[in-house]
């Protein structure tokens, strides 16, 4: 039986038959349906008082006007970091303390037992120091952001941030929903990388996916909000500090943004030529978060998740860390060796050798770099407990000689550089094209160094540090 | 050879839809417009049962979860939320290929309940694929709270189905929900859809395109529906057609051969 | 149909009976599967800060467009 050409027959015949009216039968079709949708509704639908008031369009008439809607976003976004760094200090300093006392008591545990220094550095101080950094610090921002960001999609405000914001991308040669992309991107990269596939024209989508990094992903706030608070903050009250870190981080937010407005314009008109694809975009009524729901779950969700990060790639790193720190090539560490390798390159970024080879270990997962660096410069000879931000504070300025270049390049960079190797991974399974997944990691990189390597040749030359 | 065929046909197409253990267990659909509760009513049903992945060959998010009802084990696929089931896009030709090709054993439509008009419009599409329809009015507390009554029972003989009201977000009208997709699933109850009238003009080459369409595709796909995409000039049904027809003649043979061997 | 406007000439609040789409292929068929087949009602709801994309009640639901698939639909205005 040839069923399949007859199928493709029948094709033909259908159009014979209904001749010349084929121009307008989808528009009849579509409307048929439409008109009994209609009776039907007419039918089956009361209302027992017509005038109600429409909150729906009350709070949009705020969150959409012209006068209100950029303030009141960014006010929400600061308001989530500020909850965000104010609540992440307490829970961070608690953990960090319960963290290095069970240290101390494996070490003890370890000395009792006689076992031989390099399994207590590789164990103790190289694995599970990684863990506890990455869990102290990492875990609570990140803990306090997820649900906050959740909520605000769960109500329903997100599609109104695409409908302020879709004037910028169309000028940019983008796709409205890329800010709603970007938006996931908040949480984490890859979800956002996937997220793209919301936009359905392959150029708009690649243009978001290429740009998606230059989001900081949850994986990076905690850095950035950690050397917002040291550099920006450091030298005033606790209350003041939080509220001026909370503005150092939202302009480094707004900053990303203003990015990828300039990436994507720049890929539209260069390599992603092309017009912009039809856009529709439908607000929904706001719906009351399911608060508690959203809270438990994110929570639990955000502590998983962190918590098999970092056994299946901080602790690794760390014994590695342990490792390169504790073995010698020819008078110097291997640590030493590779930092003082990267070192000048580095020093043109604004950088050191070691902060760049932080950003390079942390390839598999963004929220190891800054444990990772406390970790080399701290095996590095000297050791310091470290249990609160005045600790952090003297490791990098004091021992380390951070200036507020050192700090602000490794935030500029903790915002440009390749994606985790997670984003990659799921840029190439999206895309099937190696060759998007290789721009897609060189673009933000190139970005970032060409940044970080101008400020600072900018500031040396004005004699500003 | 009818039922025979019928069912290992069903179930090879379902395997090309990576829907597992396919045989044994009864497969539901999920359909509805975006931002309907779709996915809140899919979490309800399913709780931590589901597992999701993509659709085969398109990059486009597939949740699919299980329940047990009645000591039967449902598997509950969640298509994407579209508008319409025109395929102007991925998601709406993946929905309409699973409803056309996989043939679930009940489908529900999940319907807005504030947004009915909107709304219907996707459910009279899907219940001119399929028979076996059950439309879940959500967010009927929102409907409440906007002073809107809903007639169920008319709605219901509107359409030919059975109409659920539900507010999944508080659990409201679930385990109704459940009982009416038992009772369809089952053949307990059988719907009979109500068929959007079409103009003369369109009625008239129905009629006369659907008689060849049955000579040729039989009755595995609602035969006046396919009648319907012809006229439309629908090609990417037409490519569809030939595309899942070949798959599963391809899987019946290698099936023949394993057995020869 | 000759004082037929394009719906992203009415301002804000304006309500409009669709006479005609101005498009071909896919763009047609996606508006008119979003519900805006000739004598549909349509009201202009707002428009963005930065005045496009345009939001409108089609339907039940609110669907923002940008200029250039609102120029596409033609409408004419009611009270």
């Amino acid at each position: 039986m040839n069923s399949e050409a007859a199928v493709g027959n029948l094709l033909e015949e259908a159009k014979t038959i209904i001749g010349d009216q084929q121009a307008g039968i989808r528009d009849g079709i579509v409307k048929s349906i439409y008109d009994t949708s209609e009776n039907i509704t007419k039918d089956v639908v009361s209302y027992t008082s017509a005038n109600r008031v429409d909150w729906d369009r009350k709070i949009d008439n705020i969150i959409t006007s012209p006068v209100w809607g950029f303030p009141i976003m960014f006010g929400i976004l600061a308001v989530i970091f500020w909850v965000t760094i104010a609540g992440a200090n307490y829970p961070s300093e608690f953990l960090a303390a319960q963290f290095f006392w069970v240290q101390d008591r494996l070490t003890e545990l370890f000395w009792a037992l006689n076992a031989p220094d390099w399994l207590h550095g590789f164990l103790v101080l190289g694995v599970y120091s990684a863990l506890a950094w990455v869990v102290s610090v990492m875990l609570p921002p990140m803990a306090i952001f997820f649900p906050l960001f959740t909520l605000l999609e769960d109500a329903g405000y997100l599609p109104r941030v695409a409908f302020n914001l879709d004037r910028f991308f169309k000028k940019a040669g983008a796709h409205g929903k890329q800010a709603l992309t970007m938006s996931m991107g908040f949480g984490c990269n890859a979800a956002g990388v996937i997220a793209c596939r919301i936009i359905e024209s392959p150029r708009e989508r690649l243009i978001a996916t290429l740009t998606n990094n230059f989001v900081p992903c949850n994986g990076r706030f905690p850095t950035i909000i950690a050397l917002a608070s040291l550099f920006i903050a450091g030298s005033v009250s606790v209350t003041i500090a939080s509220a001026i870190a909370t503005l150092g981080v939202a302009v480094i937010v707004v900053f990303g943004i203003a990015v990828t407005l300039f990436v994507s314009w720049l890929l539209s008109r260069t390599l992603l030529k092309g017009e912009p694809s039809s856009f529709t975009l439908e607000l929904p009524p706001y719906r009351k978060p399911q608060v508690g729901q959203v809270l438990v779950r994110s929570v639990i969700d955000r502590t998983i998740f962190v918590l098999s990060r970092a056994l299946v790639i901080a602790a690794p790193a760390g014994g590695l860390i342990w490792i390169m720190a504790n073995n010698t090539v020819g008078d110097t560490t291997i640590l030493a060796a590779a930092a003082n390798w990267l070192h000048p390159f580095a020093g043109l970024m604004g950088l050191d050798g070691y902060i760049l080879m932080a950003f390079i270990l942390g390839f598999p997962a963004n929220e190891i770099v800054f444990p990772i660096l406390i970790m080399s410069y701290v095996s590095g000879g000297t050791m310091v407990q470290m249990e609160s931000l005045a600790d952090l504070r003297h490791l990098l300025i004091d021992q380390h000689g951070w200036t507020w270049l050192t700090g602000l390049s490794t935030v500029i960079f903790a915002l440009c550089h390749w994606p985790c190797g997670t984003t990659l991974f799921t840029i190439q399974r999206e895309q099937k094209n190696w060759r998007w997944t290789l721009l897609a990691a060189i673009l933000p990189a190139g970005i970032g160094i060409i940044i970080c390597i101008t400020i600072t040749a900018l500031a040396r030359a004005l004699n500003l540090v | 050879m009818g039922l025979t065929y019928q069912s290992t046909g069903r179930s090879t197409t379902r395997e090309i839809f990576n829907v597992h253990n396919a045989g044994s267990e009864l497969v539901i659909a999920l359909a509805g417009n975006p931002n309907t509760g779709k996915s809140t009513v899919f979490n309800a049903l399913t709780g931590l049962r589901q597992h999701t992945g993509n659709w085969p060959g398109k990059t486009v998010l597939r949740a699919e979860g299980s329940f047990i009802h009645g000591g039967r084990h449902y598997t509950l696929i969640d298509l994407p939320g579209t508008y319409s089931l025109h395929a102007n896009s991925v998601e709406e030709e993946v929905a309409r290929d699973f409803l056309c090709f996989a043939k679930p054993d009940a489908t529900v439509v999940v319907v807005d309940g504030t947004c009915l008009e909107r709304n219907l419009n996707l459910a009279l599409q899907v219940m001119e694929i399929t028979d076996n329809v059950i439309v879940c009015v959500n967010l009927i507390d929102e409907a409440r709270r906007k002073n809107m009554h809903i007639n169920i029972n008319k709605l219901s003989n509107a359409l030919g189905v059975p109409v659920v009201p539900t507010a999944a977000r508080g659990g409201e009208g679930l385990s109704e929900l459940m009982a009416a997709i038992s009772d369809v699933a089952l053949g307990r109850v059988v719907p009979k859809p109500v068929l959007v009238r079409y103009s003369d003009a369109v009625e008239k080459a129905i009629a006369q395109v659907e008689p060849k369409v049955r000579e040729i595709i039989g009755a595995h796909i609602n035969t006046r529906w396919v009648a319907l995409r012809l006229i439309d000039g629908d090609t990417k049904l037409v490519q569809a057609i030939q595309r899942y027809y070949n798959d599963q003649e391809s899987k019946q043979a290698e099936a023949a051969l394993e057995v020869l061997a | 149909m000759n004082n037929s406007t394009p719906l992203n000439r009415l301002g804000n609040g304006c309500c409009a009976l669709v006479t005609e789409l101005n498009a071909e292929g896919l763009t047609r068929r996606r508006l008119l599967d979003l519900g805006l087949v000739p004598g549909t009602k349509v009201e202009v709801i707002r428009r963005s800060p930065l005045g496009d994309p345009i939001a409108f009640n089609i339907r039940g639901a609110i669907i923002a467009f940008r200029k250039e698939e609102a120029e596409k639909v033609l409408v004419v205005q009611v009270s």
